[in-house]
């Protein structure tokens, strides 16, 4: 029998039991998380179902799905009928599944009473019981009805053919058969219709994409096909599932006994002629093949969970029309068993999404300038720990707009929520439950059972997974899981007398250090380096990091070289032993916030030993590595603070030739206005925009347009005032370190930086926006503070002059008087002379005295006590609100957020007042 | 892994006193402290165990017992006791919390002791903050006093820290 169906078979079986019990425990208690399980049991049968060619069955339990997806979202509700339906259908596919498991191909027959019941059901209008035709009776201990009817018919088709039907004419039988059910079928659902071979002349064989396996060699008794009694299927019989857990105890047994046997070993190994050498050599040989065996039991290449996706992703092509290339990288790369029942289910859903809804059809992808093929690739690898798989496709890339509506539509995020997003975080939603923004419900995929499936899956394990899009040049799926299940080598090294070990993978090469050596290890003010081959080699001492002490001096010491994504140092270690296969058991959870370790194992002597992180010893000294999960966070902020944090900025042409740039989160919007729209009012240019009348400021204060046609414009909002920047070209959008190198005195004007190895004008967009402001909204300021001296005074701590020149005449416009100074040392002397302020915004990163220590500052004593602070960061971690809280701000807000930044003074300062 | 019988379940005892609860006792510095005999998966001599750098000072390390890592907690240090000088390397009793073996290190066991509900006693107000918080209440003995010692918020590193 073909291995597909095979597996097809026994897991089929399997999930049909869970099934029946899922059932009945829905009736009796109907959470979602049950019937959630038990939709998504009937999805994978049904789209499993659908890429083997099984189109009875495909068409039963689509039908049954349909009625679970109406129970789910809520318009149906779990009665006793509903439950019966569906278990009827369920009775229906393990019929169908008997007789497939006999002649591999689907018995002829129709379920159209069956399906129309269920569609009838999921459209609310059925009629229980006694309307319905025989086939609706309970099926309990009666034989089938349907079977019945199989039986005759089968026996008719015999009857017929003599026994000896010819293949043609049995596959006449089905084409008709088919095309009868397809017709029906299109008539009462057009969900459910499947490509099915048109209503062919008999003597045509149906397309060979559809049919069945082909080939009914040995048709079987006649009786045996439609046997009623749901038997356990032979199939399912023939390997034997293990628990995990048991392996597991045997595993620990069998460890036990390699340690007794070299207990007995290190006995015998004293005496030369013990009548005990013999056995025990052959105890030994044996032990070890049987930790080998048992080690395999676990083990197997990754290679196996995608034997059955290129078969899948040949039928998708056929079925979509698309020309599909998959590629399997790393096929060998050897997994934990239970991780790999884990994740094959989420690796075939996502291989099929890619496929399906990542690729373009060769059309579309010739008219994007793409070979016709589209590419799907799987790749699978260790890295730093862990086994990384990556699914990429080269297709259009995820509809960011279709994710955010339908993310606002299911009510996961506002409007606003989203604006503050980057696209990639947007990216994420699509793990959410219920959440597919495929258009229509098709028998691929379209249901919101998936990638949050996929997501829960690989967390089971412990994994990460994420997603990367482009536009235009699709998405790579990253799932990341830690080695905790998997069996490694391990370097084994001693360090003030304690063993650890560290994953070979990680190791590049050994080092050994004398005082005297060519290699000695060098120092840069207590960093200690090496020269390896005209580099310099960071060190680290694992004796510091791990605070061992040691009083005894060692002259000689090893250097692990180890990588860590692309960053390579040196573990300072006494002595290196050997490398050993270890199973890497994750460490007591007590112990789990030291990410010096990604767990820990026991050694063939028996001694527990724990297993050096190299991503977490990388992370301790400074240098940010691929990290996952939860040190992402500290990470970045490491690398923030070191200064030099990336912008994005948008480079234009405006007023000549030269390059200018604006970052790129203060512009709302880029629009190109048709020039015969702008119209005139005393004398300055303005649009209609969005409703309101939009100002337009020319960069040199020019009020002339290009003749004809459309003019770019950079749309600066603020509040409920837009402003156009009228601009000639805009160039690119770059991220770059935005370092200011020479300032101009020119107003508008921040300075000159090198962006994109180019120099570039930064313009000041605080500057044009009083510009625009003031002419149309008079003495604005008015409206803010009753009068000149009431306006609230705030004081304006950052380090860069960039922010600093951005938001003082930014803050103006709303009407505060701002002061604004280049450090806390000056805003410190500026509280020694006792200037008063009604609110601080302080910077975080800054020189010297980080923005933490001002607040401290601050709080601790002096007439600023009570003024209130709000912090003011580039990154704005949950960690970082919280640090800022206890420090004394009052609030945090983002750097680039000038909305809320100016709602959150508002807030503030109201609060202060209503208080007072 | 030991049987052990659950001794509440024996027929015998559960007819004649229904109320008693069975305690493994174990002492330190002379105070003797009881956990529920059901919980106690093994009572193990001195061992060889592997100190974990950067862990709490409580963790004394890890060590192996036939084939799980079992991470041992001195209890002394734990219950704010100075540390113990002495050669005495003392014994262990071994629970299982929330599917991790932990090794509780005293400084000896003792029997196992049938105790009725009605010498059970709440945890008199002058207790030490530190003992209240893992002790789960006195049983008043003939003799001596016995600490039942609450396992659970024992291994609960978080809310201390």
């Amino acid at each position: 029998m073909d291995d597909l169906l095979s597996e097809f078979l026994t897991e089929t079986s399997e999930s049909l039991s869970v099934l029946d019990v899922e059932l009945v425990k829905l009736e009796q208690n109907p959470e979602p998380a049950i019937l959630q399980n038990i939709f998504r049991l009937v999805h994978t049968i049904k789209g499993t179902c659908g890429f083997l060619g099984l189109p009875r069955l495909e068409h039963v339990a689509h039908a049954g799905e349909n009625v679970l997806g109406k129970i789910r979202d809520g318009e149906l509700e779990v009665t006793a009928d509903a439950v019966t339906l569906i278990l009827q259908a369920i009775d229906r596919i393990k019929l169908i599944l008997a007789h497939l498991e006999q002649n591999e191909c689907e018995p002829e027959g129709s379920d159209e009473d069956l399906i129309g019941q269920l569609n009838a059901m999921a459209e609310g209008r059925f009629q229980p019981a006694g309307a319905a035709p025989a086939a609706a009776a309970p099926a309990e201990d009666t034989p089938f009805p349907v079977a019945a009817d199989l039986l005759a018919e089968v026996e008719a088709a015999y009857a017929a053919g003599k026994k000896a039907a010819s293949e043609t004419d049995i596959l006449a039988e089905m084409a008709k058969e088919r095309a009868k059910e397809a017709t029906a079928q299109a008539a009462k659902d057009a969900a459910a219709a499947e490509p099915e071979p048109a209503p062919a002349p008999k003597a045509n064989v149906p397309a060979p994409t559809a049919a069945p396996p082909a080939v009914i060699k040995d048709a079987g008794p006649p009786g045996g096909g439609a046997a009623p009694e749901a038997k356990e299927s032979a199939v399912a019989a023939q390997t034997i599932r293990v628990n995990v857990e048991l392996l597991e105890n045997l595993m620990t047994l069998v460890s036990e006994l390699v340690l007794t046997r070299n207990q007995l070993l290190q006995m015998v190994r004293g005496r030369d002629d013990s009548e005990f050498t013999a056995p025990l050599q052959r105890l030994s040989h044996i032990t070890t093949d049987l930790q080998e065996g048992v080690m395999k039991t676990r083990m197997q290449p990754i290679g196996n969970a995608w034997a059955k996706l290129p078969r899948i992703v040949r039928d998708l092509s056929v079925e979509m029309g698309k020309k599909i290339d998959l590629q399997m990288l790393g096929a060998e790369t050897e997994l934990d068993r239970q991780v790999l029942e884990l994740i094959k289910d989420p690796l075939t859903h996502m291989v099929r999404n890619s496929a399906d809804h990542g690729l373009e059809g060769p059309d579309e992808r010739r008219a994007a300038g793409k070979p016709e093929i589209g590419k799907v690739v799987l790749n699978a690898f260790h890295e730093g720990g862990h086994i990384i798989i990556e699914i990429s496709d080269d297709g259009r890339g995820l509809n960011l707009d279709k994710i955010k509506q339908k993310a606002i539509g299911n009510g996961l995020a506002s409007e606003s929520e989203l604006d503050s997003m980057t696209p990639q975080q947007i990216y994420q939603f699509i793990f959410k439950a219920g959440f597919s923004t495929a258009e229509k419900v098709t028998s691929v995929s379209g249901r919101g059972v998936g990638m949050d499936v996929v997501r829960t899956n690989i967390e089971k394990i412990g994994g990460t997974v994420e997603l990367k899009s482009w536009p235009g040049k699709g998405s790579t799926f990253v799932i990341k899981i830690p080695l905790t299940l998997a069996i490694v080598s391990a370097l084994i090294v001693e360090c003030a007398s304690e063993r650890f070990a560290i994953p070979q993978i990680s190791v590049l090469e050994l080092v050994r250090t004398t005082a005297n050596s060519e290699h000695g290890i060098e120092m840069i003010n207590n960093a200690p380096v090496l020269r390896l081959r005209d580099r310099l080699l960071p060190l680290v001492s694992l004796k510091k990091l791990l605070r061992l002490n040691d009083e005894q001096g060692v002259q000689e010491t090893f250097i692990v070289v180890t990588q860590v994504g692309t960053y390579t140092f040196g573990i300072i270690v006494d002595r290196v032993f050997d490398t050993e296969e270890i199973v890497v058991k994750p460490v007591a959870p007590i112990l789990r916030h030291i990410n010096m370790f990604s767990g820990n194992t026991i050694l063939g002597d028996g001694s527990v030993i724990m297993i050096l992180d190299p991503n977490g010893i990388a992370g301790a000294t400074g240098e940010s590595g691929l990290l996952g999960g939860g040190q992402t966070t500290e990470q970045t902020v490491a690398r923030d603070m070191r200064g030099d944090a990336k912008t994005s900025l948008l480079v234009f042409r405006a007023g000549g030739d030269d390059l200018k740039a604006v970052p790129l989160a203060l512009v709302a919007r880029l629009e190109e206005i048709e020039v015969k729209d702008v119209e005139y009012s005393h004398g300055k240019p303005m649009v209609q925009y969005r409703g309101h009348l939009m100002p337009l400021v020319a960069i040199d204060g020019s009020t002339h347009f290009r003749d004809e046609g459309r003019q770019p414009v950079l749309v600066f909002s603020d509040r409920d005032h837009t402003m156009g920047l009228v601009v000639d070209e805009i160039v690119d959008i770059v991220e770059d370190r935005l370092k200011v190198e020479l300032s101009a005195d020119n107003p508008g004007v921040i300075g000159t930086a090198v962006i994109a190895g180019k120099a570039t004008t930064i313009v000041d967009a605080g500057y044009y926006l009083p510009q625009a402001f003031g002419d149309w909204f008079g003495r604005g300021e008015k409206e803010y503070g009753s009068d000149e001296h009431g306006q609230p005074r705030i004081l304006l701590v950052d380090d860069s002059p960039f922010f600093r020149n951005l938001l003082t005449p930014l803050l103006g416009v709303a009407g505060y008087e701002v002061t604004a100074v280049e450090g806390p040392d000056r805003a410190l002397q500026l509280r020694e002379q006792g200037h008063d302020f009604d609110m601080i915004i302080s910077d975080i990163e800054m020189p010297g005295m980080s923005g933490f220590d001002f607040a401290q500052a601050v709080r601790a004593e002096g007439r600023w006590q009570t003024t209130p602070m709000i912090a003011l960061s580039s990154h704005a971690t949950e960690k970082d609100f919280e640090r800022g809280r206890q420090v004394g701000f009052n609030d945090y807000v983002a750097k680039f957020d000038r909305d809320s930044l100016l709602v959150t003074i508002a807030t503030t300062l109201a609060a202060i007042k209503g208080a007072a | 892994m030991n049987q052990i019988v659950p001794a509440g379940k024996r027929p015998g005892t559960e007819l004649a006193a229904p109320e008693t609860q069975d305690y493994v006792t174990m002492y330190i510095e002379g105070q003797m402290f009881g956990i529920p005999v059901l919980t106690v998966q093994d009572v193990l001599g001195p061992q060889k165990i592997t100190r974990i750098p950067l862990a709490p000072r409580e963790v004394a390390g890890s060590l192996n017992l036939r084939g799980r890592i079992v991470t041992a907690i001195d209890v002394r240090l734990r219950l704010g006791l100075p540390n113990n000088s002495g050669e005495n390397k003392g014994m262990s009793v071994v629970v299982d919390h929330g599917g991790e073996l932990y090794s509780l290190m005293v400084d000896q066991v003792g029997e196992v002791l049938s105790l009725p509900a009605a010498k059970f006693e709440r945890n008199p107000p002058t207790l030490d903050p530190m003992w209240r918080e893992f002790s789960a209440g006195i049983y008043r003995l003939e003799d001596k006093l016995l600490v039942v010692l609450d396992v659970a918020k024992l291994l609960d590193f978080n809310r201390n820290e």
